[in-house]
């Protein structure tokens, strides 16, 4: 068991290390200078100030000198200047934003996650019903739904309201800008403006884990034990939940906890669509500005945000699965 | 007569009974080539059953033709900014256009119709990239194995954990805005999945006995991937290359719409990023959103059906079930 965990902490750290490298060789190959880019439409652009910027950022050093800079700058998170905030640090940048990520992904995909398994459990056991055939099609739908577009037509019905929609909702952003409510009115502003991104998370997402449980869930009452525990005379429902459901769920959590690379895509564009102003809002205000230190950031947050799912799923597999915790 | 047990995955013996007399001087290559058609017929016929399978087809077949013929079926004029033929900005559908018009006056109607051609080429140049990539890594991985294998399989899973769409956008944005970069973008960051799928089928293939059979022969390395190991994971990469023209779909709408997309061609994705930019859903422009948006799902549940039946027919570990 020691050795198992071990293992999966330094494959997590490994992958990390790759995603450094990568990051790091990426943004060395990019076209355009970094040091003209920070300095570009100030009064200090000059070819010296370049130059001199260029040094300050060590630009001009041997690349291994500069991969070495930069392993250390980005275990103490500093991540330089933002090129578009000036005199901004990317750390601050992304710092302000995190928050409203972290409370709309979070919360969504634990509900997903929770309805999803939930359905698949009901369409895996009722198997051949109207209700495993409905939750099919529409986690088929789902997929093929582009979530940015979901979250458009959700936006325009509840926030812009059109024909019998009404407008209940606001049509973004995080608070209402330039109330000023403080305590539990505050809160209450903010879980309305998040009703409508969350939803679309929620709905957009679930599906999917739906779909795992349930062909595990099929998979698992295939098995001999099933029969036998039926044999015996134990109800249904102890079936399902006490010898199926648990073994059904070792593959989903995997599956789940790897689809999570996903999520973050989704937030990306639904925080773009809703205004929220979090980590994947930011994104898009990078793209656009090619603000290419703060993009260079994110990747990093959000990649490093998966490996730790994946190591955490790993670890919490070893709990589930008696096998491995026996080994 | 065999006497070992049918593996899982392999080829069930032909229920055709060999001709009583073979004729003579038939070359190998003949056999081979009649085995084929024999087993493209039967796949072909499992296939026709499959509905799901016949309606993805079906969906399919319908955005190609459109694709095809699409300056028939509608004025490529009518979605040019400056011409005389485009109508007032934001008039809902009416006779004259169908799905209505966008905030320059273009015909939603045309645009949809052209931006089939954006993004079904996009789909399938970029799942060409990614196929190449995944099933040589695949089957290089499973072939060879050792030190080269540990090496490609650990690649492979840093790309699978990596956050695609970060991926994509940190690459897209880097690169430029074209869409031969977007086609490379969305191959370079989608191989993973199948590079997996085919190592583990060429694992299994190649332990086979007549593969053993074709190297105590003497058949060079090349010879047995060509000729032994590539037919028997040929079908499970064309299934596998349909359900990633749907993924590449996808991903090619979500970076246009994040303006990542090439400006000069109008795809769905682009589309709908000039209506969310124009505000089309807060002031409630129903008919510049749908179009593009069901034309998306439809191609992509189209791509996804076939997939899923090609993949319940060729997939041996699926068709156990």
């Amino acid at each position: 068991m020691r050795g198992y965990l071990l293992g999966k902490v330094a494959q997590a750290f490994l992958t990390l290390l790759f995603v450094l490298t990568f990051n790091f060789i990426l943004f060395r190959v990019m076209p355009g200078d970094p040091a003209a880019l920070l300095l570009r439409g100030t009064a200090a652009y000059n070819p010296q100030n370049v130059a001199a910027e260029k040094a300050r950022l060590g630009l001009d050093k041997p690349l291994p000198v500069q991969f070495a800079t930069y392993m250390r700058d980005t275990f103490r998170l500093e991540f330089g200047d933002s090129f578009v905030y000036q005199g901004r640090s990317v750390s601050e940048v992304i710092g302000a934003k995190m928050w409203p990520t972290v409370l709309l992904v979070g919360t969504s995909t634990i509900a997903s996650i929770l309805l999803g398994l939930l359905i698949g459990i009901w369409s895996g056991w009722r198997r051949g019903t109207w209700f495993d055939y409905g939750s099919l099609g529409f986690t088929l739908f789902a997929y093929a739904m582009p979530e940015f577009w979901f979250g458009m037509l959700v936006l325009m019905a509840f926030a812009g309201g059109v024909g019998p929609f009404p407008a209940i909702f606001p049509t973004g952003g995080y608070e209402t800008v330039g109330a000023g409510f403080t305590g539990f009115r505050h809160a209450i502003d903010v879980l309305n403006h998040m009703v409508l991104p969350f939803t679309v998370l929620t709905v957009a997402y679930l599906g999917e884990y739906a779909l795992i449980m349930r062909n595990s869930l099929i998979d698992v009452m295939a098995d001999d034990f099933v029969m036998t525990a039926r044999a015996k005379g134990v109800r249904e429902e102890q079936v399902l939940w006490r010898h199926v459901v648990p073994n059904a769920l070792l593959p989903t959590w995997t599956l789940t906890m790897l689809s999570l690379g996903f999520v973050f895509g989704g937030a990306i564009t639904i925080e773009y669509v809703f205004s929220w102003p979090g980590l994947g809002w930011l994104t898009v205000q990078a793209i656009e500005a090619k603000d290419y230190a703060v993009l260079q950031a994110l990747f990093l947050i959000f990649s490093a945000a998966v490996i730790i799912a994946n190591l955490i799923a790993d670890i919490t597999y070893m709990y589930l699965d008696p096998r491995v915790r026996a080994a | 007569m065999r006497t070992e047990p049918i593996l899982p995955g392999e080829a069930p013996p032909p229920a055709e009974t060999p001709p009583a007399r073979p004729p003579r001087a038939v070359s190998p290559r003949r056999i081979v080539w009649a085995r084929r058609r024999r087993a493209f017929l039967r796949v072909a016929k499992m296939y026709r059953r499959n509905a799901m399978g016949m309606w993805g087809l079906g969906i399919l077949l319908l955005f190609i033709f459109v694709a095809i013929f699409a300056p028939l079926l509608a004025d490529r004029s009518t979605m040019d900014p400056i011409s005389p033929t485009t109508g007032a900005p934001f008039e809902p559908p009416n006779a004259h256009f169908w799905f209505g018009t966008d905030n320059l006056g273009r015909s939603v109607y045309t645009m949809t119709i052209y931006g089939s051609r954006i993004s079904l080429t996009v789909g399938l140049a970029a799942t060409i990239i990614s196929m190449v990539i995944g099933a040589l890594l695949g089957i290089v991985a499973g072939y060879y194995g050792g030190w080269l294998e540990s090496v490609l399989m650990r690649l492979t899973d840093w790309f699978l954990v990596l956050p695609w769409l970060a991926l994509a956008i940190v690459l897209a944005s880097v690169l430029g805005r074209s869409l031969a970069i977007i086609i490379l973008v969305i191959g370079i960051t989608s191989w993973p999945g199948t590079a997996r799928i085919v190592r583990a089928q060429v694992l299994s293939v190649k332990t086979r006995p007549y593969v053993e059979r074709a190297r105590a022969l003497g058949a060079s390395d090349w010879h047995l991937i060509v000729h032994h190991i590539l037919p028997n994971v040929g079908p499970l990469i064309f299934a596998n290359t349909i359900l990633t023209v749907a993924i590449a779909i996808l991903s090619e709408s979500t970076l246009a719409f994040l303006g990542l997309g090439d400006p000069l061609s109008i795809s769905w994705g682009t589309m709908l990023e000039f209506a969310f930019n124009a505000g089309a859903a807060t002031t409630g422009k129903w008919w510049w959103l749908l179009p593009p948006g069901l034309a998306i799902v439809l191609v992509v549940l189209a791509f996804t059906m076939c997939g899923f039946a090609l993949d319940e027919i060729l997939n041996p570990k699926l068709r156990e079930r």
